[in-house]
């Protein structure tokens, strides 16, 4: 049995507004092991990508995390000087930002972007050591050694986004957060994207939260599969569960309003809207979409439990 | 048969540059008919780049063809008499992509909907109009008394497109291009608003051309699909036979790029990495040939005709050169030929 590598505990994030504080991230807790593949699904709005940044601590206000603690292995996160927390990013837990193409600096040379987030991380190398580093990532990307001469815009989405990757590797972290790391690049490339962000996150053995609303992309990388709605965690099961026997009922429709390539005619939408987070329902947020909802989910919010073995849901029929 | 919109061997460069001239095929030799008679769901798939939003703004008269012509009822968009132009705002509707751009955020979302009532006297009374307009908003599942009166900004990106489906639908159009109508709305929302089209095929008998990148929603509501490459047709025929049995080297790759939202695993093993050159103006040969593994001497030379491989099915590949090559006049009518 491998060692939780991640722990968030009970994380809650407000964001600001003049009419008061809205939550975006309501009481969420999970874990990870080392080499892990977990998921976070969600609609728009629905958190997911405020929880990454919020594990990061890079979230920007209005945002604000209001509780909770992250844990890597024996670090709680949250209690770290702001200081030694940008030392634990890139080094420890990295992030491969959603759109690559506006995360890097226009007039920086990779290789020049790449030894400058060694540099800041006290990685002291000869020129030559440096470049021979370069050379090393880029190749473990997939990218000609000529790339590390480029600039940003004489690259392809592709190129950038594993560009990106080769930057968030090139401190061997432990946990990797891939924000919709391929949302903006055509099918066959964000396939090869994905593989190669596989291998090299099994050469690692680093483990990895991938963020997204494609619930294709999900199937076929993780290994396990957390559904957000309204700003919570409502299941998270083994990713084969939740597309032949899903728990929750939110996490049944979505998997039902998915289109298919195999069959015509099989995909319906979910009724309804999701809550504004400034006026959640009371008891379940699910309630007022829930086909099966009963008196009890309009006053109680379900706990958050292991269901079955490994698959949790919040949920009072279950 | 008669056409009621039909693009007829439509190319368009765009060029741009001052002293060094340099110009971009956007769409090449593109044909296609949608039938006046004989409603279709027409699918248009391509990657970003292929041409797709040319196509629809060539479709809509937006901007005008650098060769070929788009025909609406026989008559040249580029020279069509006024009063034409004043059928064809009402016989084809769009859906563009965005449903945050399309509106003024200073009017309320029933000025959008009460613009075309009046605009081509649909109704006779501000009573009928109100009704014309509840039943259209109905239709696309929304509440009308949670709908009216409201700005743009308090209605969900869902809701919005929704409104813009529902305007289309008020004219009764008999075709509407619909540019990414889904692909920025959430998984749960997307279905119903494809149903919602599909349902107006259905019973409105309306002609539909869908424009994505999404296989998967192609597939599920078209009857046909192109696929487009780079500004080019490379297959085109029945969407069941084109998406389970591709038979273009390219079409088979981006079908097997796909993730599938299923239990089963598809392949782990890594496809090489072969990136999309930017070819200029002119150039021959097949546009995939510098991707495909199958490429051969002659894809290197001119472009492959479309060749007739089954009844509903044509592809711009030469593995298929022994097929009957489609003749020229033809080109077109065979994407859209109903099939069921």
């Amino acid at each position: 049995m491998t060692a939780d590598v991640l722990r968030v505990h009970d994380l809650l994030v407000y964001y600001d507004t003049p009419v008061g504080a809205v939550t975006a991230v309501n009481h969420i807790s999970f874990s990870l092991k080392a080499g892990e593949r977990l998921g976070l699904a969600g609609e728009s709005g629905s958190g997911k990508s405020t929880l990454a940044l919020a594990i990061l601590r890079l979230l920007k206000p209005p945002g604000r995390i209001a509780a909770g603690e992250v844990w890597l292995d024996d670090v709680n996160l949250m209690t770290l000087s702001a200081e030694a927390m940008r030392q634990v990013r890139l080094a420890q837990i990295a992030l491969i930002p959603q759109g690559s193409m506006n995360s890097l600096n226009p007039v920086m040379r990779i290789k020049e972007q790449i030894a400058d987030a060694l540099k800041d991380h006290g990685v002291r190398l000869s020129k030559r050591q440096v470049a021979e580093r370069v050379h090393d990532l880029l190749q473990w990307v997939g990218l000609r050694p000529e790339v590390a001469n480029m600039f940003p815009h004489e690259l392809s989405g592709g190129m950038k986004q594993r560009a990106c990757i080769a930057i968030a590797m090139s401190l061997r972290p432990k946990v990797i957060i891939a924000d919709e790391p391929t949302s903006a690049l055509d099918v066959v490339v964000q396939k090869q994207v994905m593989e190669t962000l596989a291998r090299i996150q099994t050469d690692l053995q680093a483990a990895v939260i991938l963020v997204g609303h494609d619930m294709g992309l999900m199937a076929q990388f993780v290994d396990r599969l957390g559904v957000m709605y309204a700003g919570q965690l409502v299941e998270v099961s083994p990713v084969r569960d939740i597309f032949t026997q899903p728990l929750h009922p939110y996490t049944q429709m979505l998997i039902a309003s998915l289109p298919s390539l195999a069959q015509k005619g099989t995909f319906q939408g979910i009724p309804g809207l999701p809550p504004a987070l400034r006026a959640l329902p009371p008891g379940c947020v699910f309630h007022p979409r829930c086909p099966h909802a009963v008196e009890r989910c309009q006053t109680e919010a379900p706990l958050f439990r292991e269901v079955r073995p490994h698959a949790w849901a919040a949920c009072h029929l279950l | 048969m008669t056409t009621l919109l039909e693009a007829q061997h439509v190319t368009k460069i765009f060029s741009s540059g001052i002293l060094d001239r340099h110009s971009t095929v956007a769409l090449e030799d593109f044909s296609l008919a949608i039938d006046s008679e004989r409603p279709s769901i027409t699918a248009v798939v391509g990657e970003s780049g292929s041409g797709k939003t040319t196509l629809a703004r060539l479709l809509l008269g937006l901007v005008a063809p650098t060769r070929g012509k788009v025909l609406y009822k026989g008559q040249d968009l580029q020279s069509m008499a006024h009063a034409a132009w004043h059928a064809f705002r009402r016989d084809v509707q769009v859906i563009f992509q965005d449903p945050y751009e399309v509106y003024n955020p200073f009017y309320r979302v029933d000025h959008i909907l009460n613009t075309p009532v009046a605009k081509f006297k649909l109704a006779s009374s501000k009573a009928a109009a109100r009704a014309l307009i509840a039943e259209v908003l109905q239709a696309v599942g929304l509440r009308p008394e949670e709908t009216l009166g409201r700005f743009p900004h308090q209605l969900s990106g869902g809701q919005r497109q929704r409104v813009m489906v529902a305007r289309a639908l008020l004219l009764r159009p008999r075709l509407i291009v619909a540019d990414e109508p889904v692909s920025m709305v959430d998984a749960s929302l997307r279905a119903t608003i494809l149903g919602a089209l599909r349902t107006m095929h259905l019973e409105h008998g309306i002609s539909i051309i869908y424009i994505t990148h999404d296989l998967a929603t192609a597939y599920q509501i078209s009857d046909n699909i192109v696929v487009l490459y780079r500004g080019a047709v490379v297959e085109a025929g029945d969407v069941e036979l084109v998406v389970k049995q591709p038979q273009h080297p390219y079409t088979q790759l981006l079908m097997s790029s796909v993730p599938l939202a299923s239990a089963e695993r598809t392949g782990t093993t890594e496809t090489g990495t072969g990136t999309v050159g930017l070819q200029a103006a002119g150039s021959a040969g097949c546009k995939f040939a510098n991707r495909c593994p199958r490429a051969m001497a002659p894809c290197l030379q001119a472009v492959p005709p479309l060749f007739h491989t089954e009844r509903h099915r044509v592809v711009s590949c030469y593995l298929y050169h022994s097929t009957p090559a489609l003749a020229v006049a033809e080109t077109g009518k065979e994407f859209t030929e109903p099939t069921r």
